[in-house]
């Protein structure tokens, strides 16, 4: 019928124009040269005024990447990265470094606003609305990314009361070398995997989190990315350590401009739970995902994982990847303490010609140590996902338990969803659950649901965040409602 | 004529595994405003077809004919339109949404209408408050608005979720496709009272169904028997009761 296909024409070009984050900041740079040598790595230390330690295991990574071959088993594929093309260091101009926020670059400040992210001390997470019936919330200590630096992060007074540390890790690494020195590299090692080694070699800035023991944090924190200059890597570094009977809860968010050309963002993400610690790590990933025909966008290569060191410690990662044009991230827990938990909590969605493999891996070392794994995959467009996940029992993991439940949903049929569960038991006295499903939102729920009166989107959105919502209710408020728009949004021009 | 809903020789087909199957050949039928009219005729003559194709069902391609509804063109309005103008169906098979809230979906739904009436959209309070005066005068449990939307409602559940919706929605032409079909005594006054309750100078329905049972407590204006994707005979309420007693038999032969 054309008046049908009229109305999804309309809708595709909304869908086009829907990253509204896609913007870019005009503000001067100091950029190191372009390419990736010894020169390179050496250049940002110095920038960065880093101990010869710090250089040397820098340096040790990049001797360790050289010998180290792009990983190809993951079910995604793109044209041949050249790391040589590509600035490794981007950072706005400043004198000497923010002291306070009044000494903030402006043109910065009013980025973030736009994004939704004031940097003001008094200010909520904007863009999201306080939700009838509730008060307005606690407030949220922000680090704001730019490109290869920090460049503001708020609350710290407030948490220094607390003894909570949350500043930038170029910052730590000066202020805390004890603390970086023993964790860095702890549970994610120099030569881990080829995108972990590129990071350890040049990895620019990020966040460091240090709670001590029986400290809840008194606040949510967060980081928020920003890629913003062209041609340029991102490879943050973010370290959260929390001790013994102490907590944390941490947010991160991500968006770019809207380019034609791939930028690569290879992060690592390190935690440490000591006894009777817990940790709950929530992604919202909307990096720019390229257009309707995969032109531009985030290859998102990603390394997070969790140790669970203490007895009875917990880590809980929660995701909602929207973004990026192919991203490649399994967010993982080794459950070394007796009675430690971990959690995984997924939604990735994939629209137009975006390609995600992504999962978690849960390693249980300890006694009695438990995981469960809920990821729910949507697939629209011309876009494929891999839900990639791996269960290991060791021998001496007895009263080990996992449940593992994925879900694909599939919007249209041009589009692919993947199930791959590994399940290594080595352990007879262990228990591993695995249940998986896959559906589509067929013809017959979307008529129902427009003849109530509901659009097209709001029908697809409905269905969506009711099929996402074990994972959703994981997030914090805050995270919850954006999420679930940055869903619907994120699908816009996905049926017809 | 009458300008409430007017269908003049609708002809419509589906594609049937490739070769198109003419479902609908060529209906007339005139609803005038505040009149409750019911459709009778055996399986498979094309009751459903209609209020499919009413409803803006897209499998259905409509080859020829017109309908009108309250002087608008209602086939060439998209499905969510049409429920804006006030057109409701409640479903012979009412689907299921995995994971939908039912107050929640049917929040989304109210508002969504009321936005497109130019209403003011009900917040969470105002909402609850209607939703709750109407289940209580359907005399359901609330506890079926906690529940994703139709999943593992029993067949019974399943209707009466239909008259909630579209006593709710406040239509001005309901369409209810043998929503009496399986249900219990009760059930069937419930139904009936959900229809009873919309009654109105500008509410009109268009009622699908087997039983005389129902017609009693609606007591139809009109009463049309469908053959072979046709209106084939027309009468007042008494016709329903013909049925009963005859059956179809006499009204096939007219229609051959
Ligand atoms: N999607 C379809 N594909 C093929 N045939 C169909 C389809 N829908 C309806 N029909 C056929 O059209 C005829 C009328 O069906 P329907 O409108 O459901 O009748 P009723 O509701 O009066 O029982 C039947 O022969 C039925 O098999
Ligand atoms: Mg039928």
């Amino acid at each position: 019928m054309p008046a049908v296909t009229e109305t999804r024409e309309q809708v595709e070009k909304l869908g086009q124009s829907s990253y509204k984050w896609g913007f870019e900041t005009d503000i001067e740079m100091d950029f190191a040269p372009k390419g990736l040598n010894e020169d390179t790595i050496r250049l940002i230390s110095s920038r960065k005024e880093e101990p010869q330690w710090l250089l040397d295991w820098r340096l040790a990574a990049f001797a360790a990447w050289q010998t180290m071959e792009e990983p190809t088993w993951a079910k995604v594929s793109h044209p041949p990265i050249d790391y040589q093309d590509a600035y490794y260091y981007a950072a706005p101009k400043k004198k000497a470094g923010p002291k306070s926020l009044e000494e903030v670059d402006p043109e910065l400040l009013r980025t973030y606003e736009k994004l939704g992210i004031p940097l003001h001390e008094q200010a909520m997470l904007a863009g999201v609305e306080v939700p009838e019936g509730e008060e307005a919330r606690m407030p949220i200590a922000v680090d704001a990314v730019f490109d290869s630096v920090s460049v503001a992060t708020t609350f710290r007074k407030t948490l220094a009361e607390a003894g909570v540390i949350f500043c930038p890790i170029s910052e730590a690494v000066r202020d805390y070398p004890d603390l970086v020195r023993q964790y860095l590299g702890s549970v994610v090692p120099v030569g881990d995997n080829f995108f972990a080694a590129l990071n350890s070699a040049v990895f620019t800035d990020g966040s460091f989190v240090y709670v001590p023991k029986g400290v809840r944090c008194p606040m949510e924190l967060s980081t928020y990315f920003r890629i913003n200059a062209r041609n340029t890597g991102q490879f943050e570094r973010t370290l959260i350590i929390v001790e013994d009977k102490a907590s944390v809860s941490y947010l991160e968010g991500c968006t770019a401009p809207m380019r034609d050309e791939n930028q690569l963002h290879a992060a690592v993400v390190e935690l440490v739970a000591m006894e009777d610690a817990s940790i709950k790590y929530s992604t919202v990933q909307n990096w720019y995902p390229g257009d309707e025909n995969g032109l531009g966008g985030i290859y998102n290569f990603v390394t997070k994982r969790g140790a669970c060191r203490g007895a009875r410690s917990k880590i809980s990662w929660t995701q909602v990847e929207t973004g990026s044009a192919i991203t490649w991230k399994y967010p993982s827990c080794i459950l070394q303490g007796e009675g430690s938990v971990g959690e995984f909590y997924s939604v990735a969605v994939t629209n137009n010609r975006q390609q995600a493999d992504t999962g978690t891996k849960m390693i249980h070392i300890g006694r009695n140590t438990r995981s469960t794994i809920i990821a729910k995959t949507i697939s629209a467009g011309h876009s494929d996902s891999t839900y990639r996940g791996l269960v290991r029992i060791l021998p001496k993991a007895s009263g080990a338990r996992n449940f593992t439940q994925c879900d694909s949903l599939l919007i249209g049929d041009q589009c692919g969803a993947h199930t791959v569960p590994y399940i290594e038991n080595r352990n007879m006295a262990a228990r591993v659950e695995h249940e998986a499903t896959t559906s589509k939102i067929s013809e017959d729920q979307m008529f129902y649901c427009r003849q109530r009166g509901l659009s097209e989107e709001d029908a697809v959105g409905l269905i969506v965040n009711g099929f996402c919502k074990d994972v959703l209710k994981e997030l914090p408020m805050e995270f919850a409602v954006e999420a679930q728009k940055l869903l619907q949004i994120s699908l816009e021009g996905s049926v017809g | 004529m009458s300008d409430f809903l007017n269908i003049s020789g609708l002809h419509a087909r589906i594609d049937a595994d490739g070769a198109p199957k003419e479902i609908l050949r060529g209906v007339d039928l005139v609803i005038p405003p505040g009149e409750v009219h019911a459709i009778m005729g055996p399986n498979g003559s094309g009751k459903s077809t209609l209020s499919y194709v009413l409803a803006g069902r897209e499998d259905y391609e409509v080859t020829s004919g017109s309908v009108s509804f309250k002087g608008q063109d209602l086939l060439a309005m998209e499905p969510e339109e049409r429920a804006a103008a006030g057109v409701f169906l409640a479903f012979q098979a009412p689907i299921e949404l995995p994971g939908v809230n039912n107050a929640n979906f049917l929040r989304t739904a109210v508002n969504a209408v009321r936005r497109a009436r130019g209403d003011a959209e009900l917040d969470a309070v105002a909402f609850l408050k209607t939703v709750r005066a109407a289940t209580k005068k359907l005399s359901m449990s609330d506890e079926m608005l906690k529940r994703n939307v139709n999943v593992g409602f029993s067949g019974g559940e399943k209707k009466r979720n239909e008259v909630l919706q579209m006593t709710m929605l406040q239509p001005s032409l309901a369409i209810l496709d043998e929503t009496d079909s399986g249900l219990d005594v009760d059930a069937l006054r419930i139904v009936a009272d959900g229809v009873n309750a919309l009654r109105s100078p500008t509410f009109s329905a268009l009622v699908i169904t087997h039983h005389q049972r129902l017609l009693d407590y609606l007591n139809p204006d009109r009463v049309h028997v469908m053959a072979r994707g046709r209106i084939v005979h027309s009468g007042g309420a008494e016709l329903a009761k013909e049925i009963d007693v005859q059956g179809y038999a006499s009204f096939l032969a007219e229609a051959a």
